[in-house]
């Protein structure tokens, strides 16, 4: 294994990320820290508790997989799409290293920028509402499956995109909705009997339920299906990247 | 000398149809520095970045080392350096951290020393903390190589490296070269500049259409494809070439003071004393003569051309 390789794409994304300091740290947790005061505060003063949670606590895991959704997809798809964009890819795809070991060093660094956001969310959210977490071992789980198997929807969106354009459709048509859509900011049994049918159609619902249990032990459905969603999309993934591996898919022409 | 670069029966078709390389085979001996000419849109590219694992071929193979570039692509990738024709660097980046990051992906740790003494040979050492963006256009096709070189590689393509640079550092790259080659590295480059290969390659090969024309030894192509002409200058003018000269296919130029011979210098008989005697029985006063031989551009403007 080429582990050098890992090294070095790796450690080059990981300080493309701290020479943009603030754009790559601060401003999602200030823009996360903003939804806190909205809905934590202002409007969730006047909300009941959901689920036996008060509503300021209750959004915490909503938000956080929002943030961490977003930044994995963005900084996984940035990564690898920039040196696409500009030309240097070249020196990658010439070089003595494997699918395997690229995916380690670029996901990687996405992984890890997220899961650090993640947890400066949770930080953060601590200053807003008081937070218990009832399966510690569990939320971190779905913390780092959710990191590691976005990072990669985000590579293979960076892979496929020809443009800037593409690069953010699918986030911003896709992703943002089914997030806020997904339970980031209610239970789903709030919703009508109809609604509550079409929305388990919504791949994000398992995943902020699953962590939101991992939290307050109150979930939309049960851990284990939302555990199985998670690998399988991540498995999902995982093959998708393998095939543009080996077919040089936008890669290799 | 053994090949250290072996390609067979390579083509390439891209997906829109277009045919780049036509059963291109070729053999590169190690330590040798083989200039590839040929017009934009020949191939040339897609030749280099076929070997470099850049592009996938539609048929044939290519071995490098001894091995496959597909079934054993670390161990080919790991021998060959390339400065592609682009300058595709990292704006933000600076000299120092893109030659580690270079370094690194080829599997080798860092060596401070080696690039330390790399950036010197190019002129870059006082540059390393510079971002790239604030470097000139000489000085990152500078980098381009030292990124190239950074691994140690034992093949080096350099794809049209000295495409818009001036004339002083076009020299000093060929001085670079030349300074690889002795240190044991083989040197393939694409070049449109015929003075280029003619200055630094050691064999030549001229590709045009997707095909492989030649390939031959720079002095054997320039011997076997080369006319000599012997340029010879009257003291009085003439209207025309007298009659009795006419078997020679003598040209007439500068207003009339000038005949042009034009010979196979591989012939036995160049036909030079005859003609010289047959000038003087002519009653022509010859003021001085010449020789000059066809460039490389000549030749190679001739092979593309199907008119050697």
């Amino acid at each position: 294994m080429n582990i050098q390789a890992v090294k070095v794409i790796y450690k080059y994304e990981m300080l493309r990320a701290w020479e943009t300091l603030l754009q790559s740290f601060a401003s999602p947790v200030i823009s996360t820290a903003l939804y806190f005061v909205v809905f934590g505060s202002a409007i969730g003063g006047r909300i009941e508790r959901v689920d036996g949670v008060a509503y300021g606590s209750f959004i915490v895991p909503g938000l956080m997989m929002l943030a961490l959704l977003t930044q994995s997809i963005a900084n996984a798809s940035f990564g690898i799409f920039f040196p696409k964009f500009t030309g240097t890819i070249y020196e990658v795809m010439s070089a003595p290293v494997s699918f395997m070991e690229i995916l380690l060093g670029y996901v990687g660094a996405a992984a890890t920028k997220s899961l650090i956001i993640g947890l400066i969310i949770l930080a953060t959210a601590g200053f807003f509402v008081p937070l218990e977490i009832a399966h510690p071992v569990w939320m971190c789980a779905f913390l780092l499956l959710t990191c590691i198997s976005f990072s990669l929807f985000g590579f293979i969106i960076g892979l496929w995109a020809k443009d800037f354009e593409k690069l953010q459709l699918i986030p911003l048509l896709v992703i943002t909705p089914l997030v806020f859509l997904g339970g980031s900011f209610y239970s789903v049994s709030m919703l009508p009997p109809t609604w509550q049918t079409v929305t388990l159609f919504n791949p994000v619902v398992y995943l902020i339920s699953g962590f939101r249990w991992s939290f307050f032990e109150v979930s939309d459905v049960s851990v284990g299906t939302s555990l199985s969603i998670v690998l399988l999309f991540l498995g999902l993934c995982l093959l998708v990247v393998w095939w543009m591996f080996r077919t040089g898919y936008r890669l290799r022409q | 000398m053994s090949s250290i670069v072996s390609v067979s029966n390579l083509s390439k078709t891209y997906a829109g149809g277009y045919r780049a390389l036509n059963d291109v085979s070729l053999e590169i001996a190690e330590g040798e520095i083989l200039a590839l000419l040929g017009p934009n849109g020949a191939g040339k590219t897609t030749l280099i970045s076929i070997v470099c694992g850049i592009v996938n071929a539609s048929e044939g193979s290519v071995r490098v080392g001894g091995y496959d570039i597909i079934k054993d692509y670390r161990r080919t990738r790991e021998l060959i350096g390339l400065v592609p024709q682009e300058l595709t660097l990292g704006h933000f980046d600076t000299v120092w951290n893109t030659l580690c990051f270079s370094r690194g992906l080829f599997g080798k740790k860092p060596d401070p020393a080696y690039l330390e003494r790399l950036l010197r040979d190019l002129s870059l050492w006082s540059k390393r903390d510079t971002e790239i963006m604030a470097l000139s256009g000489g000085m990152k096709r500078r980098v381009l190589i030292g990124k190239a070189l950074s691994h140690q590689p034992r093949v080096l393509f350099l794809d049209e490296p000295t495409a818009g640079v001036d004339v002083d550092l076009r020299k000093d790259m060929w001085g670079l070269v030349r300074g690889l080659r002795e240190s044991g590295v083989t040197i393939i480059l694409t070049t449109h500049y015929i003075e280029e290969a003619e200055e630094i390659a050691d064999r030549v090969g001229i590709i045009a259409d997707g095909r492989l024309i030649l390939v031959d030894d720079k002095q054997a192509l320039m011997q076997k494809l080369g006319r000599k002409a012997m340029i010879i200058e009257l003291e009085q003018p003439l209207a025309r070439v007298p009659d009795t000269l006419a078997v020679w296919g003598l040209e007439l130029s500068g207003d009339g003071c000038q005949l042009t011979y034009t010979y196979d210098p591989r012939s036995a008989r160049t036909g030079i004393p005859g003609l010289l005697q047959a000038i003087s029985e002519a009653g022509l006063l010859l003021k001085d003569f010449k020789t000059t031989q066809s460039s490389l551009e000549e030749i190679f403007v001739g092979l593309v051309k199907g008119k050697a």
